[in-house]
């Protein structure tokens, strides 16, 4: 039996469909994810195949245009280092709603005005996600890559300009689905959408891009789901829900581990105006040591457990970090890694940066895995973290940051804290840790200090 | 309208399997998994291909390759940066 072109890609779409899902489901592991990348590339491949047998289809010209001067620009964004994969990711989510708005707009103009209302309604979504994502994610991207400024930006009213912005779409959308033939509302809601996406991340800060960079993530795929129904591609809707959900999840994932309602990130509140940092307040004493202090309590602990914090990318301190591992484990010690939901600028940022250091994974654990470990450990390394390690958030209520989860770091036997001077962190929060009884503060830049410690240990030798 | 539901049940349905499928991806990767499903999003490249080819209007055929582009991109690069990040995972040699 000879199949009609369109049944034949149905069933392509179909066989692409569960190549993506299978895909997602090797991702659950290290041993079989890159199995997974596998399965996604040879859905893809089925799939653009496919849709090059439409009938409809009379200029491969254009096709072939985009597709090369895609690929080239695609093979340029997978170069990037890893320390800007955050900025990378958001771009990306920037690129995918920009081509769901594109073919919105033109699937509106192509069929204006015998547009159904149900399929208006549909191609508004559409647009209206599309907008906001491809906007908020170039603002995300350039606050990620420090070309725009990383502090938030608030002002008073920001959340009810914000919102009016959005509802003023979604009524101009609402009218033009009871009134298909006032076409000139939609580059209006277009407008609307590109305007408020830039808005909704204004008021974000650096280290709430975790949470943000999730919920772009999940814009991105409702965009392309919603673009799935105006195309009536079932292949669309499940890739779009699929990537939906995952950004939904890492979302909430993001939103408790920064100790926010799910709700204030829905809405984008994020930036909400910081309580005034820790007042000065009286000089509190520390203990501060010196290279060589901490490599002969390091090498004459039997279980270390170091805790990364963004502060060490910055520094460019992770193959110092390395190098140290590697020394210590050398000595018999047992050494691995706490990993704080939060600890890099986008979900799992921490591991890929350790793992490219060449830090073997089983050495990473988790927050869950590592908390009941702290009270048998001998010392807790904390490079470049702060908020995270803040003993506050569990035992201060009028902290700001009272009820995040936190690494109980306070629990290891001693502490040592490798960082450049009494500063607050981001969030403008003094952390009692460093005046605790069993805290040593290692002051220095984290490379540095990290360097020297290595040069004790393997100069000095251990007894 | 049926083809309607149809495609609501796909949606409703597909958002299942990803949420159990998703739970159960470890935190270690959830940077590769948001590259992944970013590249597999970037399907929409199909609806875009189609938009281009049609040449029903100047207007959709400029829009449909822009957005070719878009798309492309987000294909090659997420899924080579997804694979050059899961080549670093590796386990210990000696494990203590």
């Amino acid at each position: 039996m000879e199949l009609p072109n369109s049944s034949l890609i149905e069933l392509v779409y179909l066989a692409a469909g569960i190549l993506f899902i299978l895909s997602l489901k090797w991702m659950s592991s290290p041993g079989t994810a890159r199995r997974g990348v596998w399965a996604g590339e040879i859905g893809m491949l089925l799939a653009v195949c496919g849709t090059l047998l439409h009938h409809g289809i009379v200029d491969f010209r254009w096709i072939a245009v985009g597709l090369v001067l895609g690929s080239i620009i695609g093979a340029r964004l997978g170069q990037v280092q890893m320390t800007a994969v955050p900025q990378r990711t958001a771009l990306s989510h920037a690129f995918g709603a920009l081509c769901v708005t594109l073919v919105g707009t033109a699937e509106f103009y192509l069929r204006s005005p015998d547009i159904s209302r149900f399929m208006m309604a549909v191609i508004s979504l559409e647009v209206i996600l599309g907008s906001l994502t491809f906007t908020g994610s170039l603002m995300a991207a350039g606050k990620l890559q420090e070309i725009l400024p990383q502090r938030p930006i608030t002002y008073k009213g920001q959340n009810f300009v914000n919102l009016a912005l959005l509802a003023i779409a979604v009524g101009a959308a609402v009218v033009l689905v009871l009134n298909p033939g006032l076409t000139y509302l939609f580059p209006l809601i277009l407008a609307l959408g590109l305007t408020f996406g830039v808005f909704m991340v204004t008021p974000i800060g650096g280290a709430d891009m975790p949470t943000v960079i999730s919920l772009l993530n999940s814009y991105a795929g409702l965009s392309a789901a919603a673009m799935g129904f105006v195309l009536d591609n079932k292949l669309l809707i499940v890739a779009g829900a699929l990537d939906g959900s995952s950004g939904f999840i890492l979302s909430v994932i993001m939103s408790k581990a920064m100790n926010r309602s799910f709700t204030n990130v829905l809405f984008g509140a994020f930036g909400q105006v910081q309580a005034a940092a820790a007042a000065a307040g009286e000089a509190k004493p520390v203990r501060s040591a010196t290279a060589e202090e901490a490599a002969s309590i390091l090498s004459a602990a039997s279980k270390v457990v170091i805790i990364p914090g963004y502060g060490m990318a910055v520094a460019q301190a992770q193959h110092k970090v390395r190098e140290l591992y590697d020394i210590l484990v050398k000595q018999g010690v047992d050494v691995s890694f706490a990993i704080h939901p939060v600890a890099g600028r986008m979900p799992g940022h921490m591991n890929v940066l350790l793992a490219e250091a060449d830090i073997p994974y089983d050495r990473l654990l988790d927050m869950e895995e590592v908390n009941p470990e702290f009270p048998q450990t001998d010392v807790a390394l904390v490079i470049g973290a702060n908020d995270v390690t803040n003993p506050a958030a569990r035992t201060d209520p009028s902290s700001a940051i009272y009820g995040m989860p936190i690494l109980d770091v306070d629990s290891a036997r001693m502490v040592m804290v490798v960082k450049r001077g009494m500063s607050p962190g981001f969030a403008g929060i003094d952390n009692p840790l460093y005046y605790m009884g069993k805290t040593l503060m290692l002051f220095g830049d984290a490379k540095s200090f990290v360097g020297g410690i290595i040069r004790e240990l393997s100069g000095g030798g251990h007894q | 309208m049926s083809d309607l539901v149809s495609n609501l049940y796909v949606f409703v349905l597909a958002g299942f399997i990803g949420f159990e499928v998703i739970r159960r991806v470890s935190p270690l990767l959830h940077t590769p998994l948001m590259s992944l499903t970013n590249a597999l999003a970037a399907i929409a490249v199909v609806g875009a291909i189609v938009l281009a080819g049609e040449a029903k209007s100047t207007l959709a055929t400029v829009l449909g390759t822009v957005a070719i582009v878009a798309a492309t991109s987000n294909v090659v690069g997420g899924f080579i940066i997804t694979d050059r990040m899961l080549r670093m995972f590796k386990l210990s040699k000696q494990k203590p």
